[in-house]
């Protein structure tokens, strides 16, 4: 499934983010592909929130849709 | 001057000086640190190219350099890229860490040690990072990056002398072998370390600077460095406790839309009341009032006037109504100086708490809706303080296509701080249906010109992606400093301005051309907008400064709905000369052109509708004013239901057009 569909307290695996800008990016934040996060809260209609330890990041909806992760 | 390559900013360097580069995250506190190095001694460079400023100032004979906050050198954005320049001429990079983001903050840190050049690490907020259950073992970490690590708190000085005085304790630290000798191969041909990272991981500009062809080794180069950062962490951090704190909770609150709207309007109405109504009425009736008419006025006239008599040319626009030594100093010190202040204090608050990203979060939905993204929401709020700063800021915005609809917006619809404090102090005179009916309008207008830019501008905008620092109580002391610079800023940009505004108006009323302007503007202010025709001067002064129209039109006898039509149009007028100018640099002539143009026809135009609609309908009681309302917001969903439905259409005609070929 794809993060936008992702319910606020699951926990999740990132497998894969089809943007390139994008997964740089969120390397550097400390997010890579392969590792296990969880969603802090969801915005109705906008962003996702995710968290990993301290770091937490919002992500906008369409941005979601590009981001392939499993549940555990 | 040093050799740098090709970034070339204009930095005098002394024979023999040192360059030493402040580098981290944003937030990291970067500012306190160049301010206790340089003390007061500081000055600040435009950065070729772009219109991002670098501080930079002396430290015993050495340089000090500032760069912006960033999370790589990777040239993602101008930032990175100015940073990226500044750091690779660097021969001492000082880099500001968060203790309490250490994994975010190491990445950045792995990757300017990975360029080579000798850094020493200032870890700091420890007391944060304490605060949270956090222990950081800085031995260790010292010893796993290869450079020095110091403690520091730096809004409490300490650590800060360590600093100071163990910058010759910088060296290289340690990069992974594999990436060295990676490195190492492509060193021999490019001359340096850090181009030679750059250019592996396809940073293109420094890639031409050696006529090579960017390697394509990003996603290898930073996966292998997050792993490492990571490394690190597990082995430096210990006790991570995982207590939800109230700040968790609060945080939450302020992103989702059910509370977090409410909270919204709480920090508005709560800057409306102290801005609008206390500084506004309270404030600046001792100031403007007593201090200035009352006695700063008088003085200056008695005195000038021993000399030149005030009905004289010269007397007229030193001392007369729109006098050069009398209303600059009145508007500027008396009226506007305080509300800049108030407004800037909400601000440093804002910034400083950690807000600003949450209420991107929370916005990003409605702001997708008119092309942007939750980030515009920073440049937009800045605008409501200083909209030529503002534009400037757009730079942090994902493409050019939303740049362009950020940077009309601001000049079109978002009044700035002065501006604002003029429009809060004339709205209160007025009843709450009025105030409704301004906002509404200014949003209307907002909204709708964002659709139609959305929907004809070809291409899209990016997505949101954002850091959410922590929640954090603001510090007085750093909110008072930062006040304190911005408003000294504003003093330093307005009053040249100001001074010229005072003196084109007062020279067109000695020479009669002002009574002619508003003969000519008659049509225009009187017929189409209902208002007195000498609002033709405020509009004049506005072209100068929105803020100096929106003054001008503060003292004039005015009705309700005739202090609204007129501040609509005066809000939705064109932007200061400073914008003006910045709009200019930043985009091409011809676009900068067209959106100052337009300006124009949009004020006059829906200003003059309002005026229409409201004579047409009645606005004598608050039903009638609903009515008015009731009509703009039937309009306003007319128009974006009209441009969605073309929208649409062209979209399908494009997919059967193309279908056909």
């Amino acid at each position: 499934m794809t993060l936008d569909r992702v319910k606020k307290g699951q926990f999740f695996k990132i497998n894969n983010i089809h943007n390139e800008n994008v997964r740089s990016q969120a390397i550097r934040f400390g997010i890579a592909e392969g590792e296990w996060l969880s969603c802090e809260e969801v915005v109705p209609a906008g962003p996702i929130v995710i968290r990993k330890n301290r770091q937490q990041i919002a992500l906008g909806r369409q941005l979601a849709r590009l981001i392939d992760i499993s549940l555990n | 001057m040093s050799h740098c390559h090709g970034c070339s900013i204009q930095i005098d360097i002394p024979e023999g000086a040192r360059r030493i580069v402040l580098a981290g995250n944003p937030n990291a506190g970067k500012s306190v640190f160049f301010n206790y190095l340089t003390g007061m001694y500081v000055d600040v460079s435009n950065y070729p190219g772009t219109t991002l400023e670098i501080s930079h100032g002396l430290l015993q004979g050495d340089v000090v350099i500032d760069t912006p906050g960033v999370y790589g050198i990777s040239s993602f954005n101008d930032e990175e890229r100015v940073a990226r320049d500044v750091i690779l001429t660097a021969d001492v990079v000082i880099n500001v860490v968060n203790a309490v983001y250490l994994e975010r903050d190491l990445f950045l840190t792995q990757q300017i040690i990975d360029t080579g050049v000798p850094v020493i690490i200032a870890l700091n907020m420890v007391d944060e990072a304490e605060k949270q259950g956090m222990t950081i073992n800085n031995q260790l970490l010292s010893q796993l990056l290869g450079v020095p690590v110091i403690p520091t708190v730096a809004i409490k000085k300490q650590g800060m002398k360590e600093i100071k005085e163990n910058i010759g304790q910088a060296r290289s630290g340690q990069s992974d072998t594999e990436l060295q000798k990676e490195m190492d191969k492509l060193v021999n041909r490019v001359g340096s370390r850090g181009e030679a990272l750059l250019i592996m991981e396809g940073d293109a500009t420094v890639a031409e600077r050696h006529g090579l062809e960017p390697l394509n080794k990003r996603e290898d180069i930073y996966l292998q460095r997050r792993q490492r950062v990571n490394q690190i962490v597990t082995h430096v951090v210990k006790d991570i406790s995982k207590k939800t704190a109230f700040s968790n909770i609060l945080s939450r609150m302020m992103i989702k839309p059910l509370t977090g709207i409410p909270i919204l309007f709480l920090a508005l109405y709560t800057m409306y009341q102290i801005i609008g109504v206390f500084v506004a009425g309270t404030v600046v009736g001792f100031t403007e009032e007593t201090l200035m008419i009352g006695h700063f006025e008088p003085a200056v006239r008695s005195f000038v006037g021993n000399f030149i008599s005030e009905q004289s040319t010269l007397g007229t626009i030193l001392i007369g109504e729109f006098g050069l030594l009398t209303m600059t100093f009145t508007y500027v010190l008396g009226l506007l100086m305080p509300l800049v202040i108030g407004f800037y204090f909400f601000l440093s608050l804002f910034e400083d708490s950690g807000y600003l990203p949450r209420l991107a979060t929370l916005v990003d939905r409605l702001l997708t809706s008119i092309g942007l993204n939750g980030r515009a929401v920073i440049p937009l709020i800045l605008g409501l303080g200083c909209v030529t700063m503002a534009t400037i800021t757009t730079r942090l915005l994902g493409s050019e296509r939303e740049r362009r609809i950020a940077i009309f917006l601001l000049g079109l619809a978002i009044p700035c701080s002065a501006q604002l404090g003029v429009i809060a102090g004339m709205l209160a005179s007025v009843g709450p249906e009025f105030v409704l009916l301004y906002s509404l309008v200014i949003f209307a207008v907002l909204v709708v010109v964002g659709t139609l830019m959305n929907s004809l501008l070809s291409g899209q905008s990016s997505d949101l992606l954002i850091d959410l620092p922590p929640l954090r109580v603001p510090r007085i002391h750093n909110v008072m400093t930062k006040t304190g610079i911005k408003s000294y800023q504003f003093l330093k940009e307005a009053f040249p301005l100001f001074a010229l505004g005072a003196l084109i108006i007062s020279t067109f009323q000695v020479t009669g051309i002002l009574v002619a302007l508003q003969n000519i503007l008659a049509p225009l202010t009187v017929n189409w907008l209902g208002l007195p025709k000498e609002a033709a001067t405020a509009f004049i002064m506005g072209i100068v400064r929105r803020d100096f129209g929106a003054a001008g039109l503060a003292g004039m006898p005015l009705t309700s709905i005739q202090t609204v039509i007129s501040l609509i149009t005066i809000t939705l007028f064109v932007p200061c000369i400073a914008s003006i100018l910045v709009m200019f640099k930043e985009r091409n002539k011809k676009e900068a052109l067209l959106m100052w143009v337009s300006t124009w026809v949009i004020a006059f135009l829906i200003g003059g509708i309002v005026a229409q609609l409201s004579a047409l309908l009645g606005v004598a009681t608050p039903a009638q004013v609903f009515t008015v309302m009731a009509v703009v917001i039937a309009l306003t969903a007319l128009v974006i239901v009209g441009v969605r439905l073309f929208k649409k259409q062209n979209i399908q005609s494009n997919s059967t057009s193309k279908g056909v070929v």
